[in-house]
């Protein structure tokens, strides 16, 4: 047998799942003992360039309250035809296209490696796929015209049956009609008045009062309903030249004074636009904003600018006097939309802050994307805005709309909750448990908008009795299934059916230990704190995190922006904390622990300690945190680059040497989304600060001199070094376990 | 029938006020043909005195003809060159009254009544010169006059002369017996009615002699003389010298029969008299009091030191000194005030001021502005202002020496000086803000729902604008004009359209937010014409296919308002809005109204509803237009009921004006929308105004009628006034008058121009002041009287039902009348009705007014028009009001091709049309032409292109359009 780590990586290859525990405690008494609850990171929609969907509909179990789809767990009788759900037992006729099943004929679901497998349901009709773009034009001239620019480009990217609408704000909103010919026509919403969705439905003429003209003839067509939104193909022209000719905000903004800014009702209006014509089809909003809401409903700040935006100070202050109703309007549109299967991404660029940390919920609700930058005209916004039409390898757009994720547990097992951008469905159900960790209460979720790298936590109890053992070799399962709308516009159904053993944790310790997976459980828990983050008080947290298990990764996690807030503005631990709960496991490593390489002369490039001791300056240093991207040149490198070796021919080396991270950044620059801040700096640069605040601080301007020798660069903070914390953690451990 | 209404009147007349009878009265006077007798003897007492005599002589009524003239004669000669100075006329006018009045009581037994018919006529022609001197006395008519008055009265005249400058004692006689004649009319009448013996036989005698009198002023003054005799005392009481007047009211003989259309003073007569008498002449405002040509006349004013009847008119130009005089005559004190009044191009146009920074002088304690009354003391160094007589300094920069006779040196030099009506360059105090006002800006905003799409309206509107917005109005000196212009259209949305001249194509943003309208664009609504042409050709080219598939029905109003006002908000500068609308606006939104013509109401307390608008939305909406400088006009295009008196009620507190197109039909009515649309568009208007009547001290303006919106007691706010907007106030006393001082008024209106000038016009009138009662009736305007009346009348629908108002009416004409008859006019029979000559066609005016639809309980009358027209005559000046109420009928059919000039009106009555004949009747609102059956062939053929009567199809007349307004 393989070993675990083995075991763990197939899975995950081929389910997109990792379980904090690969063998499970066999009593609920047991497992609460563990400490780190039993979990799962699920990426439903893991890329599997190997699964080829299948053309027909799945096979459910027939009875009512279970509906399990038939998997390769399942007992198969081939000659009654007959199969048991491994759920609930129930005895199931297999459908009459499944006559010729036999065990050498055998449907692919039922073979173990189509553990995973992914189906194309045929029926119903095929929504196109919607694009409605929400631009803000209180921008820099510069800003507007690369984000003009940028969206112009998407047009040619987007499939030429999508639908694209295109909503525009500043002082008022417009929405456009793209429809007509001629004269270019918009309608117009006041800034500050919020609009219910029947208004806007109403306003916008998409409430068909009963046409006596109209009744005659019966529907012609489901899509007509809507003149603002347009295939792609019939106004490519049209609205390209709308985006070029689309000004400022006329309106004059006086010194002093930020730019009236609608954010709140442009976006109302975008999820009742959909809401009203639309509703459950596959649709991204795309919210582009360069500033704060400062007016009408939603608005973060006022347009005073001597009036700062708020601060984590004054959160705690209770001084942030629009953050709680503004908060409320966006959780209120990001519940809207995720009902009707909408997603809203967040582009926000801008120098200060916009709104984010009010606004996250729309993105994080909804399964949408938040993208934090300077300015549009950076190629941060442009590549990340481009990546976000990326093809996989079938030609198909990386994004999934719609979608339901759907968990079923053996008895043994119950479901608590799930951490990730998804909202409940509130689907009670004799596998949902009572206690809540995450989005808990229900065994299904909406997630509206989805990619290959979109990841839940998903988190169970076992209910099992400590009296009621599980007999040797028993194993529990658990099924996930996501159904959804594919870039393709079918709707697909993937199914994934894992089980692990069960184990007594008194006689199999050992194995349950063994089966542990170290970086799921810290993610997971990661997770789980950030949650906590997100609704309680920061300190708090940081109490709860500290009684659970902690490993190395738990220092980091501590010091991570996804628990500090320190140093970060609201919309900046938004901005994290969203691509936390949504990055898969891999990539929530480096956030939790930055990765460090080091390069020198010395050797090939390696890995070396996120400490204060790695920065030397001989080296060049490339820090991953996955936000950023930094290239760090010791002291005597830049000196030499000062002094231009690299240019010497006789020191090409020396010039490959500063080209190596350059290069190796360039890679992670091209696969990342979103776009990492791509930092070069140097020993004394403003910049290495980035570097600074992310290692350990195992030297300080106070251990200095005790430290003593040559090696590392001091870190001028009073946090604890690593090694404080474990010595803390260590009398911490052995007091409590006395 | 009209003949006992006629009977009924008498009692009124004895009584003086005779209010408790009044209804009847109105009764009679209700029926034209009652009426009309008396104007008839109004005629000849005119004008017509010339040419008739010669007839008339025969019968006795020359005699006082004759005095008449002769006195109008005197008038004319005397005026013109030397009366003018000022004083003299004045004095003449009222002092020679004064006395009636008080004397009459005396005189009646005594001088008068013994007097010979002569000594009536002399007297009479002293009353004449009174009465007609200002309004009537045709020149032309002097010398007859003397040659009969010779003849009459040797004697009595130069004592009448004399006796107008000293006044008093003297006077009574003469009046006594001017009354005599003056009544003489009357008194036929009156003894038909009461059947009085004596009267009985003069009037059987004067039936004849009204007759002719219609035809020439002639016949009027054999009346009179007839009357002199036989009615001696009782005649000779009556004071009024208003031999046509009377006539009217005794109306119906005894004869019983049907009282004779005319007797009854003619207007047509009188208009005709005071066209032959003064049109065409120069009128030059050095007077103080003196009573304008009427309105119907043509003549040249020269402005010397008041301002010109065409701005001002008033009730009467000579005030009663007394609160307790007033009410006692309960002849209302009002100015009409059309303070942007068109002039004509042979008159000067009014003289701009500009003292640069220090802005115009005014007086330091009321605020009036310099003008002719200030008076300049020690050596100019101050002034006393004439309206509270508070001693101010003269400013430095403003000082000037004074000459011999107290006058500054540059008296003619400057026109605050001089003339009676100019205007001030207001300094930044006097601008919103003190922030120099930007130009105005016209909003047309239309109607695009699916019947003005299918009846080609909206196009047509859409082609009309694309030349008619070449011809904006523009200050003179200027090459293009300054306003800017936007466009809406709307049905139960708004579309805004930015017609920035950069685009290459408009821009369309629709505002669906009815509820709460806002402007959605900023830059590129508002654009110059010139500049953005061709997007603006663009756009209207496209309205019309934009919306051709559009079948939406219902419409929004109240937020098509509001957005043009925000719109102009948001721009900052005043305008105006031209709404060009056909529906009730039945959709969700502000304003929403629902049908409740309501015919059931009509002849109930609750009537006034229907003139009362719907909702309060309007009201507050014209508030806040008023506020912002935002001036409606709308274009209503009903072919139901719309509630008028909702949606007019915006158009007329803004100073806007509402025209109405019922069942409009593109082939028929086009060409009178069109001529509108222009007109409306070019004429003549000055934005954001506010405007304040100062008087001097002794009374005051309490009450305003108007397109106007008042937020206080004191200042007229206008969105905007244009040249056809008239405000009438009315003046009550809060203390004495005097008679040397006289009563002034100075209107001052603050203003924007086309070209986004501050500016200030300030309009100065002098009028007299008197004790005497008959002074008062000597001066009144019986135009600009029926102005008044219909204003409050039209004013009190609102809050009293019909009934009272009609009552009302009535009874103050005959109080009027009563008082005057009582006070003024020689004893006569009790049931004697006796007219002042300045009111002879009163009682005939005021029946036209009680028939207006609006006073009318009438259930075939559709509400809306109803509504309409109280609106419109709201804002109406005298000249308007008095075709309006008394239509001009013109018999086409007696037309001389060859001349320019129009026949000659005739009585605007029924039994006036004849089958032969063809006639067109206006009032300036409507043209009807009226096809006799028997109209001959070659007019119809003329006319129509059709061979006969029977060809003729009503469909194809050809476009006429109104050229009266």
């Amino acid at each position: 047998m393989a070993t675990y780590l083995e075991f763990i990586q197939q899975n995950e290859e081929r389910d997109g799942v990792r379980f904090s525990w690969n063998v499970w405690p066999s009593s609920r008494l047991e497992a609460t003992r563990m400490v780190v609850p039993l979990a799962c990171l699920l990426t439903p929609l893991r890329e599997r360039p190997d699964l080829p969907p299948v053309q027909y509909e799945p096979v459910l179990c027939s009875r009512p309250t279970c509906k399990a789809i038939l998997n390769p767990l399942c007992q198969v009788d081939y000659r009654a035809k007959l199969w048991a759900c491994n759920f609930c037992f129930q005895r199931n006729q297999f459908p009459p296209a499944y006559t010729g099943i036999s065990e050498v004929n055998q449907p692919a679901e039922l073979m173990p490696q189509f553990s995973t497998i992914e189906y194309v349901i045929q029926r119903g009709p095929q929504s196109p796929l919607i694009f409605l773009y929400v631009v803000d034009t209180c921008l820099e001239e510069d800003d507007l015209q690369a984000l003009k620019e940028s969206l112009q480009m998407s047009l040619s990217l987007l499939p030429p049956d999508a639908l694209v609408g295109l909503i525009t704000f500043g002082r008022m909103v417009q929405v456009h009609e793209l429809s007509c010919e001629g004269i270019s026509k918009s309608f117009v919403f006041r800034g500050t008045k919020d609009l219910t969705a029947k208004q806007i439905q109403d306003m916008l003429g998409l409430t068909t009062p009963a046409m006596p003209m109209q009744q005659a003839r019966p529907q012609e067509h489901p899509f007509v309903s809507s003149r603002f939104l347009q295939p792609i193909q019939k106004i490519d022209m049209n609205l390209t030249d709308l985006l070029g000719e689309l000004q400022r905000d006329p309106w004059p903004v006086t010194q002093g004074k930020r730019p009236l800014r609608s954010t709140g009702v442009a976006l109302s209006i975008a999820v009742g636009l959909l809401e009203g014509t639309f509703p459950n089809t596959g649709a991204r909003i795309m919210l582009f904003t360069g500033g704060p809401p400062t007016q009408g409903p939603g608005m973060v700040v006022g347009d005073e600018l001597k009036v700062p935006i708020r601060s984590w100070h004054d959160i705690e202050k209770d001084n942030a006097r629009f953050m709680k109703k503004a908060t409320k309007h966006y959780e209120m549109l990001a519940n809207r939309a995720a009902t009707n299967g909408h997603c809203i991404d967040i582009y926000a660029c801008a120098l200060d802050q916009t709104g984010l940390l009010e606004m996250k919920c729309c993105a994080n609700l909804t399964g949408g994307h938040m993208v934090m930058g300077d300015s549009f005209n950076t190629s941060l916004f442009k590549q990340t805005f481009q990546r976000i039409f990326s093809k996989d390898f079938n030609g198909n757009f990386r994004m999934a709309f719609g979608a339901t994720l759907e968990v079923k547990t053996s008895r043994e097992l119950k479901i608590a909750g799930a951490v990730g951008p998804c909202v409940s469905l509130n689907v009670k159900g004799p596998c949902v448990s009572e206690n809540e960790l995450g989005v808990g209460g229900t065994s299904q979720w909406k997630i509206c908008g989805l990619d290959p790298t979109s990841t839940l936590g998903i988190y169970f109890e076992v209910v099992n009795q400590h009296n009621a053992p599980i007999p040797q070799g028993g194993r529990g399962a658990i099924q996930f299934v996501t159904q959804y709308q594919h870039s393709s516009t079918q709707r697909r159904i993937r199914v994934t059916t894992v089980a692990r053993n069960w184990a007594d944790a008194q006689s199999h310790l050992r194995h349950i230990e063994a089966a542990f997976d170290q970086e799921a459980a810290a993610v997971l828990m990661a997770r789980l704190g950030v949650f906590r983050a997100e609704s309680e008080e920061g300190p708090d947290v940081l109490r709860w995190l500290d009684r659970q298990l902690i490993r190395l990764f738990m220092f980091h996690l501590r010091r991570s922006p996804f628990l500090q807030v320190f140093n970060n503005s609201p919309d900046e631990s938004s901005y994290y904390r969203h691509h936390f709960a949504r990055q898969d496991l891999t990539q929530s490593l480096i956030m939790i622990q930055p990765i460090l390489y080091s390069y020198s002369f010395h050797g090939p490039p390696e890995p070396v300690l996120l400490d204060s001791s790695s920065i030397l300056a001989d080296r060049i240093l490339l820090m991953d945190t996955f936000f950023q991207i930094v290239i760090y040149l010791g002291e005597t490198i830049a000196q030499w680059r000062k002094a231009g070796y690299q240019d010497m021919p006789e020191y090409e080396n020396f010039k490959h040497l500063l080209q190596a991270p350059l290069d190796d950044a360039q890679e992670i620059l091209q696969a990342r989304f979103p776009m990492p801040r791509y930092i070069n700096t140097e020993h004394g640069g403003s910049q290495a600060r980035f570097l600074l605040s992310k290692v350990n601080p195992s030297q300080t301007h106070n251990n200095l001199y005790t430290w003593g020798q040559e090696t590392g660069a001091p870190i001028l903070t009073d946090d604890v070094s690593l090694q404080v914390f474990m010595d803390h953690l260590k009398k911490l451990a052995v007091s409590s376990a006395c | 029938m009209s003949q006992q209404g006629y009977v009924a009147t008498p009692p009124y007349s004895q009584s003086q006020p005779g209010i408790g009878l009044s209804p009847p009265n109105y009764g009679h006077y209700g029926d034209p043909s009652h009426a009309a007798p008396p104007p008839g003897m109004m005629k000849p007492a005119g004008p017509l005195g010339a040419a008739a005599p010669g007839g008339m002589m025969p019968q006795g009524p020359p005699p006082p003809g004759p005095h008449q003239f002769g006195q109008n004669g005197a008038h004319a000669q005397g005026h013109p060159p030397q009366r003018f100075p000022g004083p003299p006329p004045a004095h003449s006018a009222a002092p020679s009254y004064a006395p009636y009045s008080p004397s009459t009581q005396s005189s009646y037994p005594s001088p008068v009544s013994t007097s010979s018919v002569t000594q009536l006529g002399s007297q009479l022609n002293a009353m004449h010169v009174n009465s007609y001197g200002p309004g009537m006395a045709p020149p032309s008519q002097g010398p007859p006059g003397p040659l009969s008055a010779p003849s009459f009265q040797g004697p009595p005249r130069p004592p009448q002369p004399s006796v107008l400058q000293p006044g008093s004692q003297v006077l009574p006689p003469p009046p006594t017996a001017l009354n005599g004649p003056g009544a003489s009319p009357l008194p036929p009448s009156t003894h038909r009615q009461d059947g009085l013996p004596g009267p009985a036989p003069p009037n059987a005698q004067y039936q004849p002699p009204p007759l002719p009198g219609q035809n020439l002023g002639a016949g009027y003054p054999p009346q009179q003389a007839n009357y002199g005799p036989q009615m001696a005392g009782a005649q000779l009481s009556y004071p009024g010298g208003f031999p046509g007047g009377p006539a009217q009211m005794a109306g119906p003989p005894q004869p019983q029969k049907k009282l004779d259309p005319d007797s009854i003073p003619s207007p047509i007569q009188v208009i005709e008299n005071d066209r032959a008498t003064r049109g065409g002449q120069v009128y030059a405002t050095n007077t103080r009091g003196q009573v304008p040509p009427l309105v119907t006349t043509d003549c040249v004013i020269q402005d010397q030191g008041n301002a010109s009847p065409r701005y001002i008119r008033c009730t009467t130009y000579c005030f009663p000194c007394t609160s307790d005089m007033a009410k006692q005559a309960q002849i209302p004190l009002a100015a009409v005030i059309k303070p942007f009044a068109t002039i004509p191009s042979n008159e000067t146009p009014l003289y701009l001021v500009n003292h640069g920074e220090n802005g115009p002088v005014r007086c330091n304690r009321c605020k009036a502005y310099m003008c002719p009354f200030m008076q300049f003391i020690e050596g100019g160094r101050r002034y006393q202002c004439g309206f509270c007589n508070c001693v101010n300094d003269v400013p430095p920069f403003y000082f000037q020496h004074l000459d011999h006779i107290g006058r500054r040196l540059d008296h003619y030099e400057k026109p605050e000086l001089s003339l009676g009506s100019y205007e001030y360059v207001a300094t930044l105090d006097y601008c919103r803000k003190n922030k120099p006002p930007s130009a105005p800006a016209f909003v047309f905003m239309i109607d695009v729902s699916y019947s003005n799409i299918k009846n080609g309206l909206v196009k047509l509107i859409c082609e009309e604008l694309k030349t008619v917005l070449e011809k904006l109005p523009k200050e003179e000196q200027e090459e293009t004009s300054a306003i800017r212009v936007g466009f809406i259209t709307y049905n139960k949305v708004l579309h805004f359209f930015n017609v920035k001249s950069n685009l290459a194509q408009p821009q369309m943003m629709v505002v669906t937010d009815v509820s709460e309208v806002f402007v959605p664009l900023l830059d590129g609504f508002l654009v110059n014409y010139q500049e953005s042409q061709s997007v603006i050709h663009n756009l209207l080219d496209q309205i019309p296919d934009m919306f051709a598939d559009s079948n939406e029905n219902e419409t929004v109003f109240a937020p098509v308002i509001q957005a043009g006002m925000e719109a102009l908000k948001a721009a900052d500068c005043p305008g105006k809005l031209f709404i060009f609308h056909s529906s009730l606006p039945t959709a969700e939104a502000p304003g929403k109204l629902k049908n409740r013509d309501d015919k059931k109401l009509i002849n109930t307390d609750k009537e006034k509803v229907l003139f009362q608008p719907q909702t309060n939305v309007y009201d507050s909406l014209a508030r806040d237009c008023v506020a912002h400088g935002c001036c409606v006009t709308l274009f209503l295009f009903p072919s139901q009921y719309v509630d008028v008196a909702s949606l007019g009620l915006v158009p007329l507190l803004t100073g806007g004006t509402l025209y109405k197109y019922n069942n409009f039909q593109m082939h028929l009515d086009s060409q009178q929308f069109l001529n509108d649309l222009r007109n409306d568009i070019e004429k003549k208007i000055g934005f954001d105004a506010i405007m304040r009547v100062r008087t001097s001290t002794g009374f005051r303006a309490t009450d305003f009628f108007g397109g106007i919106f008042m937020n206080n007691t004191t200042d007229i706010e206008m969105a905007a006034i244009d040249c056809d907007k008239a405000v009438t106030v009315e003046f009550k006393h809060d203390d004495k008058l005097g008679e040397d001082s006289g009563a002034l008024i100075q209107c001052a209106v603050l203003y924007t121009t086309v070209g986004g000038q501050r500016r200030l016009r300030i309009h100065n009138l002098s009028l007299n002041c008197s004790s005497q009662l008959a002074d008062l009736y000597k001066s009144c305007e019986t135009d600009a009287l029926v102005n008044f009346f219909a204003k409050s009348a039209f004013k009190a629908v609102l809050h009293q039902p019909l009934k009272v108002i009609r009552e009302i009416l009535v009874n103050q004409t005959a109080h009027m009348l009563a008082c005057y008859r009582k006070n003024c006019a020689s004893p006569s029979a009790a049931s004697q009705l006796i007219l002042p000559d300045s009111m002879k066609v009163l009682p005939v005016y005021m029946n036209c007014l009680l028939k207006n639809c609006v006073l009318l309980s009438r259930p075939e009358i559709s509400t809306d028009e109803r509504a309409y027209q109280r609106q419109l005559v709201m804002t109406m000046g005298v000249a308007d009001s008095q075709l309006f109420f008394y239509p001009q009928l013109l018999p086409i059919h007696t037309l001389d091709v060859k001349s320019t000039a129009l026949p000659t009106a005739i009585r605007c009555s029924e039994s006036r049309l004849s089958e032969e004949g063809v006639f067109l009747l206006a009032n300036g609102l409507n043209m009807f032409l009226w096809l006799g059956v028997s109209s001959p062939p070659e007019l119809i053929q003329g006319i129509f292109n059709v061979p006969s009567f029977a060809h003729v199809n009503t469909d194809m007349i050809p476009p006429i359009y109104s050229c009266i307004f």
